[in-house]
């Protein structure tokens, strides 16, 4: 690839820059992937977050030109999330590609994001004019668990009838799932496919993340007790276990299993992403102060798992520094008797990767008719 | 006997009330939407289009009122459907390794006689595994017959005679699509078919045409979860025999896939796979049956052919 772009240099940059703008950038070549850059600068860098990658990754200019290319060998099927560092004057700054119009969101902005050879974006992740679209509803909870009131909204399926009884799913983070994830778009279309049984979706967001998401007691009363007796009244949600779950990702995830330890035999399905389950088997965690409630929940859990819940999907990027602790929790969870799903993805600690393993997660948790339902 | 049009899916391009046309009906018909389950009087598209006279016969809520009466019924009915979903987790065991071997031979390369007659008794297994299936869900139902005589009971009687009566009159019966194993529960429970006039004209989509054949294959290629084997559900009705109707093949199956296309083809023979997408149309007529509106044909060498035409000899 770079010997192309040199010889495509050598005819002058306005053929480079239309060369690269009739390409998907970066460009991909079997294993390889070539990162890009056209403009002035000292020094241009990789701003990426793949756990196991050196750090440092700097572009070379070709023949002194202000053409900068990297080229890293990244597997098949994998979607990184970047941003490239550009140094002028002595001072760095950290942008989108700007060849790059791929972009993914998340609660600090937004990366430029790199699709290598055979990853695709999901159809049923993009909206589907043949989907029926669900309907949503606020509720407003008064929490004595978490002494204030707690705004949460209702996904209702398509066709929604209150004369049925739905499973019940409650997401931890709903606003960011639904904002970066479209987790509304998805759910419509794998219950549209038949892929996913219809069902509530709650939609809940913590106002101190780190405190309420962190193993937080009050925070698993609010959902098992406060939330439910809520739901209960308004909407006809199932009652068995087997019919509710839980969902989150990062300290979300962590929210989840937490709620299902304190509390087993009410949560029978758990959706598990890229787990903050940090813990330590010796020593001191070296993740920080925020994280020491959550070892010291992990801890508790790893040495006393009983049987939180029936079913589990757990998910993690294999770029994702959390991936030891995912992987550690597996045969944790399978040595408890649940059935667990565990799967890995070619990402990282995002949005998209998370979106991106949704209906195998629900799918397995709250199959839908697909074999029997023919419209 | 009865005139009977298949159709493909509904809902983006309803082609019911051109068939009913066709056939000179449409003035008092009667539907039958229990494949709806408990949305089965949420009908008001299916009225929209037909703009003529309707009646949901109701078959589904019909039923939830027998086992209400009859709760013996309802237990045995429960325990009839616990036995078929342990027969249909048996089978979809031995299925998969049956199908797991033929698709890796027909996948391997060569063309020896060993590796031919292979081929051909791993495909055989599958259709006899198939054959054995029905065969075990037969005797289900025929125990099940035997030992509750639906139609002698009371609660059962009543309704039945109250369907006869919705059934007189109706130039035509129109049977909807969705859930296929409910559909073929309460045409079964009920006896609605046999009820119906012999010369009734029968419009029936997707599910709804599943069930009028003498197999019910149930499908998916590529589901979340796991291989997406084809089985072999449920004995049909029986009203059009011969014929394995596939409603919205392009998207359940990988019809780009010959070893799949053929597999399905060759264990399902001397049946005619054929697909219904919108707008396809099967006319079954005793002198044979007439497909329109791109029907496709499964092909034993795994190609899919245009279908559109005589397509067999008739019901005779």
């Amino acid at each position: 690839m770079e010997t192309r772009l040199r010889s495509l240099l050598r005819r002058g940059e306005d053929v480079v820059a239309a060369h690269l703008s009739s390409q998907p950038v970066p460009l991909q070549d079997g294993d390889l992937t070539t990162f890009v850059y056209l403009g002035e600068a000292e020094a241009v860098d990789l701003q990426h977050w793949i756990y196991g990658l050196e750090a440092a990754q700097p572009f070379d200019p070709v023949d002194g030109s202000r053409l900068w290319v990297l080229t890293v060998e990244l597997p098949p099927g994998s979607r990184i999330e970047y941003k490239i560092g550009v140094t002028e004057n002595g001072e760095r700054r950290v942008i989108l590609d700007p060849l790059n119009p791929r972009l993914a969101h998340d609660p600090f902005g937004a990366n430029s994001v790199c699709h290598t050879t055979g990853y695709e974006t999901p159809g049923w992740t993009e909206p589907d004019p043949e989907a029926r679209p669900g309907s949503q509803e606020t509720l407003v909870v008064a929490s004595e668990a978490l002494q204030s009131e707690r705004a949460v909204e209702v996904y209702l399926p398509p066709r929604y009838r209150r004369s049925r009884t739905y499973p019940l799913l409650v997401v931890h983070d709903g606003d960011d799932y639904q904002r970066y994830s479209g987790l509304r778009t998805v759910l419509d279309n794998l219950i549209y496919r038949h892929e996913v049984a219809p069902l509530i979706v709650v939609l809940t967001n913590a106002a101190d993340r780190l405190r309420e998401y962190a193993a937080d007691p009050a925070h698993a009363r609010f959902l098992t007790f406060e939330l439910t007796a809520a739901l209960e009244e308004r909407f006809p949600v199932a009652t068995a276990a087997a019919a509710r779950g839980l969902m989150g990702a990062s300290f979300g995830a962590v929210a989840a299993l937490a709620t299902a330890w304190r509390h087993p035999g009410r949560w029978g399905r758990l959706l598990l992403q890229s787990g903050s389950f940090a813990f330590t088997d010796i020593g001191r965690s070296h993740r920080g102060p925020e994280f020491e409630p959550v070892v010291e929940f992990m801890n508790q859990f790893r040495a006393a798992p009983g049987r939180p819940s029936e079913k589990a999907y757990v998910s993690c990027g294999i770029y994702e520094s959390l991936i030891y602790e995912n992987r550690s929790l597996l045969p944790v969870l399978q040595a408890t008797g649940m059935q667990v799903l565990y799967a890995e993805a070619r990402d990282g600690h995002n949005w998209e990767n998370w979106r991106d393993r949704v209906r195998q997660g629900l799918s397995f948790l709250f199959p839908g008719p697909l074999w029997m339902v023919y419209e | 006997m009865r005139p009977i049009v298949l159709l493909g899916p509904q809902r983006f391009r309803p082609t019911l009330a051109a068939a009913l046309a066709e056939l000179g009906r449409g003035e008092e018909v009667a539907g039958i939407t229990a494949g709806w389950q408990d949305r089965e009087d949420a009908d008001e598209e299916l009225r929209g289009h037909l703009e003529g006279r309707f009646r949901n016969l109701g078959l589904y809520r019909r039923m939830l009122t027998v086992f209400e009466k009859d709760p013996a019924l309802h237990r045995a009915h429960r325990l009839r459907q616990a036995r078929l979903q342990e027969l249909q987790e048996l089978y979809r065991l031995r299925l998969s390794h049956a199908l797991d071997a033929a698709r890796r031979l027909l996948a391997r390369t060569g063309d020896g006689d060993l590796l031919a007659r292979a081929r051909r008794e791993a495909v055989q297994t599958v259709a006899e595994l198939d054959r054995a299936h029905l065969a075990a869900i037969t005797e289900i139902h025929q125990e099940f017959q035997q030992a509750q005589t639906p139609w002698e009971r009371p609660a059962l009687v009543a309704e039945r005679e109250l369907l006869r009566r919705e059934l007189g009159g109706i130039d035509a019966l129109v049977v909807a699509g969705g859930h296929v194993a409910t559909l073929l529960n309460r045409l079964r429970l009920l006896g609605v078919l046999e009820l119906a006039a012999a010369d009734l004209p029968q419009v029936a989509g997707s599910a709804g045409a599943m069930v009028l054949s003498d197999r019910v294959l149930v499908y998916h290629d590529s589901p979340p979860q796991g291989p997406g084997n084809a089985e072999m559900l449920e004995v049909g009705m029986g009203l059009v025999p011969g014929l394995l109707l596939l409603p919205h093949a392009r998207r359940r199956l990988r019809l780009d896939d010959p070893i799949r296309v053929g597999m399905l083809a060759t264990r399902t023979a001397p049946a005619m796979c054929l697909t219904l997408e919108e707008g396809a149309e099967l006319h079954c007529r005793p002198e044979g049956t007439e497909a329109r509106g791109g029907v496709r044909a499964l092909t034993p060498g795994g190609a899919v052919v245009p279908a559109d035409g005589i397509v067999d000899g008739g019901r005779g």
